[in-house]
């Protein structure tokens, strides 16, 4: 590898640790941003020759520090009006470098800084894309890659979110919904930001996930929201949600090269190759998944993950403990109550008991998922397997009205295809 | 006489690698560890799972503490390993509290799961360090 790779990954690494802090000591994400930027310029241009530091973040905390203070003060010469609160840490930024590790707070900065990207007021794709800018330090053109938008489209909606965010920070009062705070949060507030990134995460990877089959870029965005997970997990060790959530996104990740054939069409979970399926990542997953088991206190995020692990640990399909998934999703169906999930133990149970109850499951949520494609294509492959091949056909055709993509189409289509096939 | 390598590196990036990163660093380590693997000389070799994926058994005065995550002390030195097969963490842990409870004064027991690379064949020699 060379110098310069090896830099970029050490500067991607440290970035949420350095920019939380550099957050923390300016209140403000541009001046953060500006102050990281030229750190990781003189990091560039120093750690060739001098190799690089034993520490880097604080390397470039300690450096970013300085060079903001910089910009603050030029700033300050020419507006007559400074804000308050852009000083209000600058004697704290001025202090000896022994201090710079900063090791207390470092954990409550990475999670502020990706807590701040969660304005309940942005819509999901912008917190989406804003946290991969300022989180995981994506390019613009990185990011409009994997959601298949120009660069000049992402860059305003990034540019929209944070202006959001720098409006909401100005205008309300601490406390006020949708303001951060940057005081060390208590142990509530902590619990509330762990779960809202924990929930950001999971939307940058399953946009990733759903996108997958249309743009092989959009893996990308698994791949960071593991690194994210991982992040948040060293930071705060002993969450078994966050086992959780790691362990449900290794294992979905785990199955990326058997999901589509080559024509891009969608394989489903029984008929794929397991032999593609990862075994490295699995590995790792069950290895987590023990761990948060031994917390003895379950969450939606383990109770998905159990599952994904179930379908991992069976070498084929028929292998399936399909009675124990089905004993899952009905803990899931307590826990966090959806006809979604409903809908997934109805081909849990279709497996276990057989496709009339499955049919007669499904049809107690029949009314909120009317508009939604998977309900009707499961639905018309339990009318198959039971034999009621005219209403599974229009339980097809109705999915194909309802498909978000052509491979989702052109998947059911090969299912009415089978429907001809199958005697009556 | 059978050494132990121990290798120190910042996860992060490692684990950041690209699959073709990934694979030509396990190539070239391949490379190096084949004339050992053909002369019977190579042990178990293997990559540790992050950090993460990582528990500690911590013996102090009291019953043992089972913590997540890796092992973070500075005042207590690496002296010694064991790898083997369990069904579960549980069985793992358990294992490291009965080696706590054989070893008198305090000790901790990282429990890190691993990838293996190479099974090792590698049979203490006459030199060795039995």
């Amino acid at each position: 590898m060379t110098d310069l790779g090896w830099i970029e990954l050490a500067l991607t690494a440290a970035r949420p640790q350095a920019l939380g802090a550099l957050l923390r000591y300016f209140r403000d994400l541009d001046t953060a941003e500006e102050a990281f930027q030229e750190a990781c310029l003189r990091a560039i241009r120093t750690w060739p020759d001098k190799g690089p530091p034993r520490d880097p973040a604080a390397w470039l905390i300690f450096v970013g520090r300085n060079s903001g203070v910089d910009q603050v003060r030029k700033r300050a010469k020419n507006e007559p009006l400074p804000e308050e609160a852009a000083f209000s840490d600058l004697s704290d930024a001025e202090e000896d470098i022994a201090d710079r590790l900063d090791n207390a707070h470092y954990r409550d900065d990475i999670l502020r800084l990706m807590f701040i990207c969660c304005h309940p007021e942005l819509p999901n794709t912008q917190q989406i894309a804003l946290s991969l800018r300022i989180v995981s330090g994506l390019t613009v053109p990185q990011i409009a890659k994997a959601f298949l938008v120009s660069d000049a489209a992402m860059e305003q909606r990034i540019t929209r979110a944070k202006a959001r965010i720098a409006r909401a920070q100005s205008e309300k009062r601490p406390g006020d919904k949708g303001v951060v705070g940057f005081e060390a949060p208590d142990a509530y507030e902590r619990a509330a930001r762990l779960k809202t990134v924990a929930a950001m995460i999971y939307l940058v990877f399953n946009e990733g996930y759903s996108s997958g089959v249309n743009n092989p870029d959009s893996l990308t965005l698994c791949e960071e929201a593991i690194r994210l997970v991982r992040i948040l997990l060293r930071i705060f060790p002993a969450e078994p949600e966050i086992m959780g959530l790691a362990t449900l996104m290794l294992l979905q990740h785990a199955r990326a090269g058997a999901r589509f054939d080559e024509a891009g069409q969608i394989i489903l979970l029984e008929q794929q190759d397991r032999s593609l399926w990862d075994k490295k990542l699995i590995a790792e997953a069950l290895a987590m998944l023990d761990k948060a088991v031994r917390h003895r206190s379950g969450g939606p995020y383990q109770l998905q993950a159990a599952i994904a692990a179930l379908h991992a640990r069976a070498e084929k399909p028929e292998d399936t403990d399909w009675w124990q998934i089905d004993l899952l999703y009905q803990a899931l169906e307590h826990l966090q109550p959806s006809p979604v999930v409903t809908l997934n133990r109805a081909v849990a149970v279709s497996k276990a008991e057989g496709p009339e109850e499955a049919l007669a499951l499904i049809a107690t949520v029949a009314a909120p998922l009317d508009g939604y494609f998977y309900f009707h294509g499961v639905r018309g492959g339990l009318l198959m397997q039971a034999g009621q091949k005219a209403e599974a056909r229009e339980a097809f055709d109705r999915a194909i009205s309802l498909a978000n993509s052509p491979a989702e189409a052109a998947h059911i289509r090969m299912q009415i295809d089978r429907l001809g096939e199958v005697g009556t | 006489m059978l050494y132990a390598i121990l290798c120190y590196a910042h996860e992060e990036t490692v684990f950041a690698w690209s699959k073709d990163e990934e694979a030509a660093v396990m190539e070239k380590l391949y490379a190096l560890q084949e004339p050992l693997a053909k002369a019977g000389k190579l042990g178990p070799v293997g990559r540790l799972m992050p950090t993460t994926a990582a528990t500690t058994v911590r013996k102090g005065r009291d019953e043992p503490l089972v913590l997540d995550g890796p092992f973070a002390e500075t005042k207590e030195v690496l002296l010694g390993f064991y790898t083997a097969e369990f069904e579960t963490l549980d069985e793992a842990v358990t294992f490291a509290k009965d080696l706590s409870a054989v070893n008198p004064g305090s000790s901790s027991y990282e429990i890190r799961p691993f990838y293996v690379f190479h099974p090792g064949d590698a049979q203490v020699g006459a030199g060795g360090a039995s």
